[in-house]
Parts: structure tokens; sequence; C-alpha cells
């Protein structure tokens, strides 16, 4: 029980900050998204990511900011296996799956529903 | 005749004697559903894109213009209208199926004075007999170009305005029963700084202020001639901001006769954040509602100043601010 509450508070916050960033810093929603994705990407490689994963579960994970870390995690996994290249090679290792899953869901959907304004 | 430096009195006052607008499925439900001649119960108006909708709207405007002054496209001599789209192909490709001679202007959401100050100035002159003036702007046409395509869903701050679906056309010439067009001033464009796109009555303010205040100084009439003024959309944000400019300036309109076409539009509980805009809004408020009532003898003397934020979506993301204009023209019955 704990966990799900502590998901909802770190995912909210997570939300908040990217509130935050679009009302009082005036960023466009694609800027916004980047910067929650490069915040993930720093605090991932400084290994500050993890603790939260591991503290709120789904709310550190689902937020695109987790995007950010497994990035990170990803290149530098592969580049303690495989030396400097490993940098360009390991990057989207970890988020493939996602981003797959995102292009031909997102295709799908569209092809089936035909989304329109 | 010049009065000033940027008004035009017209003393052979030309007559809209004709004027039509059409609206979509929204503007169905608007303030002023009433006064449309027409209404699309389809965003798309049954063609395959928005922005060939918005060529249909404004077609249809032209066309029941046309029909109820019981004209052919003949008859008339000069065609002018604008429109939001890029290059504004909803006016270049209407006046391809008009065939009139066609002259293509843009003041963003001011364009229907604009295009009725012209209109009266070629009619006055003597250079037409016949002028048909037009515009028209398209919610998900605009959004798409300006912002976002609206199927993508994003948030939108309270100070963001409607784009009314719509299409406006009037029709004018020397003699006549309508409404008669009396003076125009001509707005310079105001820049003070404001860059958001999504706050454009606040950009637009400064604009409206000045050619408010060039108009009275330079018609030198009342404060109180006007049976009703009405910006073009500043909506709720812009229209606090003109009266605190207009108040610095000494200026201080009868604030039951002072509204906004971009408040005054939708209804409560349509949710339009904080009013509509586009080139429809000022056009429909205008060539339907405030010419219906002209022509029921509730209103004598209307001043319209429609208003148009002169950003494209190039400037903003070159981080431009919003410079924007104002055009003024005074109506009597």
């Amino acid at each position: 029980m704990e966990k799900i509450l502590f998901a909802f508070i770190v995912g909210g916050l997570i939300c908040v900050i990217g509130q935050i960033l679009m009302d009082g810093f005036r960023l466009t929603p694609a800027h916004t998204m980047v910067t929650l994705v490069v915040i993930g990407a720093i605090a991932g490689g400084l290994g500050l990511y993890e603790p939260l994963v591991k503290f709120a579960g789904a709310g550190a994970t689902v937020p695109i900011s987790s995007f950010g870390n497994s990035l990170v995690k990803g290149a530098l996994k592969e580049a303690k296996d495989t030396g400097f290249i490993g940098v360009l090679t390991g990057i989207f290792e970890i988020t493939s799956a996602g981003i797959s899953s995102a292009i031909l869901f997102g295709f799908l959907a569209s092809v089936v529903f035909k989304p329109k304004g | 005749m010049l009065a000033g430096k940027q008004t035009w009195i017209f003393e052979n006052k030309p007559c809209i004697i004709s004027s039509a607008t059409v609206g979509g499925p929204f503007e169905a439900k608007c303030t002023i559903k009433d006064d449309f001649d027409f209404l699309f119960g389809d965003l798309y108006c049954g063609e395959d894109s928005f922005e060939k909708a918005e060529i249909k709207m404004l077609e249809k405007a032209c066309e029941i213009a046309m029909n109820k002054a019981e004209l052919k496209n003949d008859d008339i001599q000069f065609f002018l209208s604008g429109d939001l789209i890029n290059q504004i192909i909803s006016s270049s490709f209407t006046a391809r199926t008009l065939a009139i001679p066609y002259l293509g202007i843009y003041g963003a959401c001011s364009t229907s004075m604009e295009g009725i100050a012209l209109a009266a100035l070629m009619v006055d002159t003597g250079f037409a007999d016949y002028v048909m003036a037009a515009t028209s702007s398209h919610n998900a046409a605009s959004e798409k170009q300006y912002r976002y395509p609206t199927e993508y869903g994003a948030q939108k701050p309270p100070t963001a305005q409607w784009t009314v679906t719509g299409a406006g056309a009037v029709i004018l010439s020397t003699e006549g029963k309508g409404p008669k067009v009396t003076s125009a001033t001509i707005g310079k464009v105001i820049d003070n700084g404001i860059s958001d796109p999504f706050n454009m009555g606040a950009a637009m303010a400064p604009a409206a202020a000045d050619t408010i205040e060039k108009h009275f100084k330079e018609t030198g009439l009342d404060f109180d001639y006007y049976d009703f003024i009405a910006t073009g959309d500043l909506g709720r944000v812009g229209h606090k901001i003109v009266i605190d400019l207009l108040g610095q300036k000494g200026i201080h309109l009868p604030q039951d006769k002072f509204s906004d076409c971009g408040m005054m539009i939708y209804s409560p509980d349509q949710q339009v954040f904080a009013g509509g805009s586009g080139c429809a809004c000022a056009a429909v408020m205008t060539y339907g509602h405030f010419f219906n009532k002209m022509r029921k003898g509730k209103i004598k003397r209307l001043l319209v100043i429609a208003t148009g934020a002169l950003l494209s979506p190039m400037s903003y993301q070159q981080n431009e601010s919003i410079p924007s204009i104002a055009h003024a023209v005074s109506f009597e019955m």
C-alpha cells in the first residue's frame, strides 16, 4: 500500500515540475518534454535515478524522465562492456522496446481509429 | 477626404448593400447563432481538409452576399479578401472560383475592417460601383498552422483564445438601404514587446488603444457619439488592458457601450478561455449581428476596431515579439 502512495506522490511531483516548466518558465510542450528527459538522463548518470525507482516504482519509471535515465543506463552499460564505442551502440539498448512500441502502436491506432481534429 | 494623418472621411457614404455570414458547428451554439446566414454542421464542411473547408465557407459567404444583392460575378468590379492561412490561400482560391479582379489583403484578425475600409475607399472615390470584401478563419486550420494540430491535445493557458470557424462577406456600393460606411482610421503597427502567442489580447491592446485615440482625435467626435463601440478580438484579457491604456490617454469610453467581439460571440458554457478570435470573429459579429441590429434600428452609429496580431509561426520560433495593428471603421444607418 505504501508503494502505491509513494508512486502516486513521486509521479505526481515529476508532473508538477513539468507543469511549472510550461506555465512558469513558458516552455513549449516539446521543450518541457526534452527538459524532463535531460534531467532524468543527468540524474541517471549521477546514479540518483535508480534509488528513486526503488523508492517509488512506477512513479519514477512511467514519467518521461525515466526515458532519459534508460538512455544513459544503456550507454554506460555498453561502454563498460565494449569500450567507448559502447556509448553510441548502447544508448538505445534499453529504450528500444519503448520506442518501437510507441511507433508500432501509434501507427496501428491511427490506422484503426483514423484520429482527426 | 483625408482627416489628420490616417483617417478617411467618406463623404459619399458608401453603402453596405448586402452582408452574409457563415459559421461552423461550434458557432451554431454561440450567442449570435441566429444572425448567421448559413451554419455548417461539420468542421470539414464535407471536404477532405480543414483548409478546403475554409475555402468552402468563404465561397458560401460570398455566394449568399451576391444572391442577397441580386448581383452576378460580372457585376462586381473588385474582390478584396484575406484570411489566416499561409499565403492567404482561402482568399485566393475563392477568388479563383469567383473570377472577379482580386486584391489579397492581410491584416490577421483586423482583415474584416481593412477590407471594408479599402472597399469603401474605392466606392467613395468612384473607382468602383460594386466591391465585395470578405474574410474567413477556421479553428482547426489555424491551430494546425500557428500552434499544434488539435488532435495533439496540447494544454492552453487561460489567456488563450478560440479561433472562430466562419466567414463573412459584404458588398459595398454607392447607393442602397444598408448601413453606410462613414469613416475609417487606418492603424499603425504597434509592438509593446509581448511575445506570447497564447496571450494575443495583451499584444493587440496597445494597437487598439492607439487607433481609437487617433480616430477620435482626427474625426473630432465626442466619446459618446457612437451607440456602440466594439474591438475585434482582444478577449477578456485584452479588453481590460485597452480600457487601462485608454484611461492613461485620458479617454474614457462609456462602459455599457464598449465591448469586444471576442468576448461577445461565445456563450459562457462554451469554454473558450479568454474569448473568440480569428478574422471571422469581428467579421461575423459585425456583418451579421451588428448590421442586423442597425437594420432593425437598434444601433444607429457603430464603431468597430478590428485588431490583428501580425506574427507568423516562424517569427515566434525566432523569439520575436508580436507586432499588432488595429483598423477602425465607422458605420451609420
